[in-house]
């Protein structure tokens, strides 16, 4: 990744002064802390409260000139204790890196060929990549229960075919997650890469091959290395996404593919139990943050 | 410094034949000829400039040989083997890129190393090479650095010590200087001929300016419109230049047209509207010819008085190639002075002096009358 390390006045700095950079960087970290800090900061108050009847115990009180804070842990011990939760984290995990796994294998030569056609057909095949975010997105993923179900389109044409004799049941398994993921979130890992691809300096690939480097070996010294920002920017996209997903874990995963964000839709609105809830989602979040925030620092300091 | 490298071991060709040959190489894309027709023999150790503007065809022939096009039709050798069958990895030829193609993602150290390893050398073996290469382009505190954290000019030699990491047979060079600000282009044209030489490498550039061309080649060609037309020495272009086009294109020129009138065997006398050219030297021409005549703007005298015989090259020439006019223009260069005079004949003509000591007087102002001449042998004779 190129950064650039001049340091000095912007353009930008001269026309707005130095209030100018604030005043913009101010809107986006106003909007996340509203949206994001603040909403999370209520959740995690849930998720170290008890619940009384409909309401949660206030985690400080004040009462005869004394300052109580109580932190109830309660759940996260719970959280700590009861495998079944550490499973369905650990499988959640699985299923996303697998997902980003399987979007990057196929998006990446997607991307390639896109970002290397005729210029004007680009346009076109970009609008390709983007068509299905044009229907509903349950609409999609009923498609596929459709086409995957016993008695569904695929068994019924295998079977008509003769390849089969009994339907294979994809139905809610593994399988139809998986791919129902992967056929959601591709376009998440494409268009980065297409975006990161397409304006990569083909000359480097001639000066490679110029020094004796075959096609191939172009391919993973020279275009990989330099496609990295789009890899890690499109498989957090899709994999951000997926360790939480709600959807399509409903609609086509089974009783056998635990995923975390069905466990959250339970406790909140089967079980009702809402801090239990919280201290879920809480972990999930914190999951997927602190990995990431490290690796961002690394990539930070590596990248200088 | 001159047992630095080892000489490039290269198979000579037996039969003593240019190291490399061109052979009527032709590039069509669709019904355009790219490059039309083209030969061209290179000695071993010659540095040859292929000159030309934009869309002449020069970095065409240059992607040929680099083997990124292939040709149409035709042969290109070198050192006795064609090499257009081959991929551009398989050819022992390296190439220094326009603005210098560095991998963005690697340290000088494998830039330079990039292409060793790519042959499999022993790790020993590389380091010693690329200490050798950064000693060359003295860079070597530079190593670790990333291509962005270098200067223009510092770029410039990594991408030179990356082309000559692997001692190719062959070295091309695709504007080499075209990047840089012209302050540090006149230093470091110099500065690579030397490397070059020392290295001893044959070397194909490419480049657009005449200038660079002709200080740091051995020969040039200069080529429009997809063909060669002329190649030579670097002042043998520019003084006997064979066509309108090159004449035109290398420096400038006055041009008049003309028509043959005598066609003796030690003179040609053309006659012009501006005057009668005596060319005391023989063309290949028969009377009643359309020619043109070339003179180059430092060859003609400028002066407020006629001429006297005594300032002619013979006393033949007494009454020819001299011509009247009116001070134009003055462009005031430093080093030297251009006047652009106006012939009774309507011509606009320039001359050129050097000004040889400081605070000369200026002969000549706007609107003055003067005499222009010049010498029968600072003629060239261009018949296309």
């Amino acid at each position: 990744m190129t950064i650039s390390l001049r340091k000095g006045v912007s353009l930008f700095d001269k026309v707005s002064g130095p209030w100018g950079r604030a005043a913009v960087i101010a809107v986006p970290t106003v909007f996340l802390l509203l949206v994001f800090l603040l909403p999370f900061l209520v959740i995690f108050k849930i998720s170290v409260s008890a619940m009384e009847a409909v309401y949660f115990t206030d985690v400080f009180t004040w009462a005869d000139d004394a300052l109580t804070i109580k932190i109830r842990l309660g759940n996260y011990l719970l959280l700590a204790q009861d495998s079944l939760y550490l499973e369905t984290y650990l499988s959640s995990l699985g299923f996303a890196a697998l997902t980003t796994a399987i979007c990057l294998f196929i998006a990446y030569p997607f991307a390639y060929f896109m970002a290397r056609s005729p210029a004007d057909q680009r346009a076109a095949l970009l609008m390709m990549v983007m068509l299905p975010f044009w229907t509903s997105f349950l609409l999609r993923v009923y498609a596929w229960k459709m086409l995957l179900a016993n008695n569904g389109i695929v068994n019924n044409i295998a079977i008509a075919a003769g390849l089969i004799t009994e339907p294979i049941p994809m139905m809610n398994t593994s399988f139809s997650l998986v791919l129902g993921m992967v056929y959601t979130y591709v376009p998440f890992m494409i268009l980065p890469l297409y975006a990161n691809l397409v304006k990569m300096d083909l000359r480097l690939l001639e000066a490679a091959m110029n020094l004796g480097a075959t096609p191939w070996q172009s391919f993973w010294r020279i275009t990989v290395p330099l496609s990295k920002s789009g890899i890690i920017a499109g498989s957090m996209l899709v994999f951000i996404p997926c360790v939480g997903e709600f959807v399509i874990p409903e609609l086509l995963g089974g009783p056998q593919t635990l995923m975390i964000g069905r466990v959250l839709w339970d406790e909140f609105f089967s079980n009702n139990d809402w801090p239990m809830a919280a201290s879920v989602a809480v972990v999930m979040v914190l999951m997927i943050i602190v990995p990431f925030a490290f690796f961002n620092k690394h990539q930070a300091e590596s990248s200088t | 410094m001159a047992n630095v490298l080892n000489p490039i071991p290269v198979a000579a060709p037996a039969d003593g034949a240019p190291f490399l040959q061109i052979k009527r190489i032709v590039k069509k894309y669709d019904d355009v000829f790219a490059v039309d027709e083209v030969s061209l023999d290179v000695q071993q150790g010659e540095l040859f400039a292929l000159l030309g503007s934009s869309g002449c065809g020069k970095s065409t022939l240059l992607r040929m040989l680099a083997g990124f096009e292939l040709p149409t039709s035709g042969q290109i050798l070198l050192a006795g083997q064609d090499i257009v069958g081959l991929a551009p990895y398989e050819r022992p030829i390296n190439m220094m890129f326009q603005s210098y193609a560095l991998f963005p993602h690697m340290t000088v150290w494998d830039n330079i190393a990039f292409g060793l390893r790519r042959d499999g050398m022993p790790k020993a073996e590389i380091e010693v090479r690329v200490v050798q290469m950064l000693d060359l382009v003295q860079l070597k505190p530079y190593a670790k650095r990333k291509p962005h954290q270098l200067s223009g000019g510092q770029q410039q030699r990594v991408a030179l010590a990356r082309s000559l990491a692997k001692r190719p047979k062959l070295l091309l060079l695709d504007e080499p200087l075209g990047a840089l600000d012209a302050k540090l282009r006149e230093r470091t044209q110099l500065e690579l001929v030397d490397i070059l030489e020392q290295v001893g490498v044959t070397c194909v550039m490419v480049t657009h300016d005449q200038e660079e061309a002709m200080t740091m080649a051995t020969r040039i060609g200069v080529m429009s419109e997809g063909k060669l037309l002329q190649v030579g020495r670097p002042a043998e272009i520019y003084e006997t230049p064979n066509c309108l086009f090159v004449a035109d294109f290398i420096g400038s020129v006055n041009l008049f047209k003309g028509t043959i009138t005598v066609d003796d065997n030690d003179h040609v006398v053309i006659a012009s509207a501006e005057c009668k050219h005596y060319v005391s030297h023989g063309i290949t021409g028969t009377p009643g010819m359309a020619v043109h005549v070339a003179v180059r703007p430092e060859k003609i005298e400028i002066q407020s008085t006629p001429p006297l015989a005594s300032d002619y090259q013979s006393a033949a020439e007494v009454g020819f190639n001299t011509a009247q006019g009116v001070v134009q223009d003055i462009a005031y260069l430093g080093s030297l002075t251009t006047y652009h005079v106006k012939l009774d004949s309507g011509a606009l003509i320039k001359v050129t002096r050097a000004n040889a000591v400081r605070h000369t007087a200026n002969p000549f102002t706007w609107g003055d009358r003067v005499y222009v001449w010049w010498w029968g042998s600072d003629i060239v004779v261009l018949t296309h």
